[in-house]
């Protein structure tokens, strides 16, 4: 593998709250320069995990190691080395665009003029100059999540944590970031992503790891996951009692699924099947697509809502 | 209870607060400008009319002048280090940003425990100049005074950084507010010398409330009368400062590192 260099490392990671398990005993690794995505429910422990790998959190058991420094013994050092974009907004409201930069700059010792001079391209990069004397409180949801990224980005990274970093925005915004992230990926940044728009881990993660109730409940690359749960295709069709019948007869060993009033059928026969079927009967209200990441996350972790 | 691990780290907390103060100077230099004004005419000069000469002092203005040094020490540290840092730390997350950088959370509490000591010095100072317009300044000691300011301020940040620690919520803070520093307002030899308090309230007053020491101090230097007294002041605060000030950041850590 061309990254087979193991840039952290988690062995039983364990943490607990009050009782509550938010991560059991998990294991894990992500190798350099790779994007790697954490997806899950709420309070799978996503979170939780990436906190204890900026050492914000200390871990309840195990380990955990980055670049070969235990969190438990080097925070200052690890903190160096890592970028962090929240998922909330937590930029300071009492500074200007530029100035936010400025002072995040200075918790990591970075020199002024550098700093200075480092700011000026992460604006122009997030396309933020024009808001560079403004007041974080007059930034859109979009600009925010920007400079968040910007900010995350001024020590220069070579780990990059990025929590729902495109939740609430449009689809330009949302591509920015994309961009951004492919071009840090390209420099041999290694990113840690969690989101739960499972196209965006599908499109950016070169492996996924998917956590439910604080466990690792599947990895691997997002392709592969796809073929392995739900096959090639799906088909969808309006419910209705004969054709749901008829479909039990033809795929015996499919997967039926009821959600609402369609029926969705997943099956791990090769491309064309569904095709040849819908050819020879009448059904209406027929679609087939292609399966997707989305299909894989629900199928492991269920369609109950958790909060 | 542990030692906090600090370094040099804490002065770059310290310095973001400075800055946020210096964008909004016009703002935070006026209060420390007019309310000792405010409070030298109307008690001073309004009460001081019908009050009877206290003695050792020439007028009531100059008994009360050091007290309102002392209050504006209290005020400003203790208000910086409950609501101000509460805010910081819950609604804007600021801690939380910051401790995503190589600074950690025992050097984020400590230099807001500074700066707190530190808006004591900046307004005591000002308040300073205010009564040196009044004429009310009797000796070439109240140089001291802004170290005293920043001292009792850091006794108040530690005390208020204690019940941000244990704070539900931000209008927990007008318990401390109406159970500590209303009655330490009156009650420790700002407006009335403390001798005429019952003995009882004297001692505590002297064992349990700092403001006491902070007028104890602000008083001496002012007009020059410097008693041994003054040394069990600087004493008290010197060894109740660095005990709250530990317990403070102990009992931060414990809220904000679950």
């Amino acid at each position: 593998m061309a990254h087979a260099e193991v840039l952290i490392e988690a062995q039983n990671l364990t943490k607990k709250f009050d009782g509550l398990l938010a991560v059991d005993s998990i294991n894990f690794r992500v190798f350099k320069s790779e994007c790697c995505g954490f997806l899950g429910p709420n309070g799978a422990g996503k979170t939780t995990t990436i906190k204890m790998i900026h050492c914000v959190l200390p871990l309840t058991a195990g380990e955990l190691t980055v670049a070969g420094l235990a969190v438990t013994e080097k925070p200052r050092e690890i903190k160096k080395m890592i970028g962090v974009a929240p998922q909330e907004n937590n930029l300071d409201p009492d500074f200007t665009v530029m100035h936010n930069l400025l002072v995040y700059a200075r918790y990591f010792d970075i020199p002024k003029a550098y700093a200075q001079k480092r700011a000026e391209e992460l604006l122009k990069f997030f396309q933020l100059e024009e808001k560079r004397d403004v007041i974080i409180e007059q930034l859109s949801t979009g600009m925010k999540r920007r400079l968040i990224l910007a900010r995350a980005l001024i020590n220069e990274p070579q780990i990059l944590l990025l929590d729902e970093p495109t939740t609430g925005l449009d689809p330009q915004a949302r591509h920015l970031i994309w961009d951004t992230i492919r071009s840090l990926r390209k420099q041999g940044v290694t990113i840690i992503l969690t989101t739960h728009y499972m196209d965006e881990a599908a499109e950016l993660c070169d492996r996924i790891l998917i956590m439910d109730y604080g466990k690792i409940i599947e990895e691997g690359k997002p392709a592969d996951l796809v073929r392995k749960h739900v096959g090639e295709e799906v088909l969808e069709i309006d419910f209705d009692e004969k054709v749901m019948k008829m479909l039990q007869e033809k795929f015996s060993d499919a997967r039926l699924e009821v959600v609402g009033d369609r029926i969705r059928v997943f099956t791990d026969q090769p491309h064309g099947v569904f095709a040849s079927f819908l050819e020879g009967s009448h059904v209406k209200g027929a679609a087939i697509r292609n399966a997707n990441l989305e299909d894989v996350f629900l199928k492991l972790t269920g369609r109950r809502l958790r909060e | 209870m542990k030692l906090p691990e600090l370094t040099y780290r804490v002065w770059k907390v310290w310095r973001r607060d400075f800055d946020v103060f210096m964008k909004t100077y016009k703002v935070n230099f006026f209060p420390p400008l007019l309310e000792p004004i405010f409070y030298l005419v109307a008690l001073g000069i309004g009460l001081g009319s019908i009050v009877q000469a206290i003695p050792g002092f020439s007028s009531y203005i100059q008994f009360i002048a050091p007290a309102l040094l002392a209050i504006s020490m209290m005020n400003n540290s203790f208000f910086e280090c409950t609501y101000g840092s509460f805010v910081r730390m819950y609604y804007q997350k600021t801690f939380d940003a910051i401790i995503a950088t190589p600074i950690s959370i025992e050097e984020v509490i400590a230099g807001e425990l500074v700066w707190g000591a530190t808006r004591s010095l900046i307004s005591t100072s000002i308040v300073l100049v205010v009564i040196g317009a009044f004429g009310l300044i009797g000796s070439p000691f109240f140089v001291l005074i802004p170290f005293v300011a920043f001292l009792a301020g850091l006794t108040f940040s530690s005390i208020a950084m204690c019940f941000t620690a244990i704070a539900p919520n931000i209008d927990f803070f007008n318990y401390p507010a109406f159970l500590f520093i209303t009655p330490m307002f009156l009650l420790s030899g700002t407006f009335f010398p403390i001798k005429d308090l019952p003995s009882f309230v004297q001692i505590m007053a002297y064992a349990f409330l700092p403001l006491t020491h902070a007028v104890n101090l602000s008083r001496g230097l002012m007009v020059g009368n410097l008693e041994s007294f003054l040394l069990l002041s600087v004493v008290w605060l010197a060894v109740v400062t660095p005990v709250f000030f530990v317990l403070s950041i102990n009992l931060m850590k414990r809220k904000l590192i679950k």
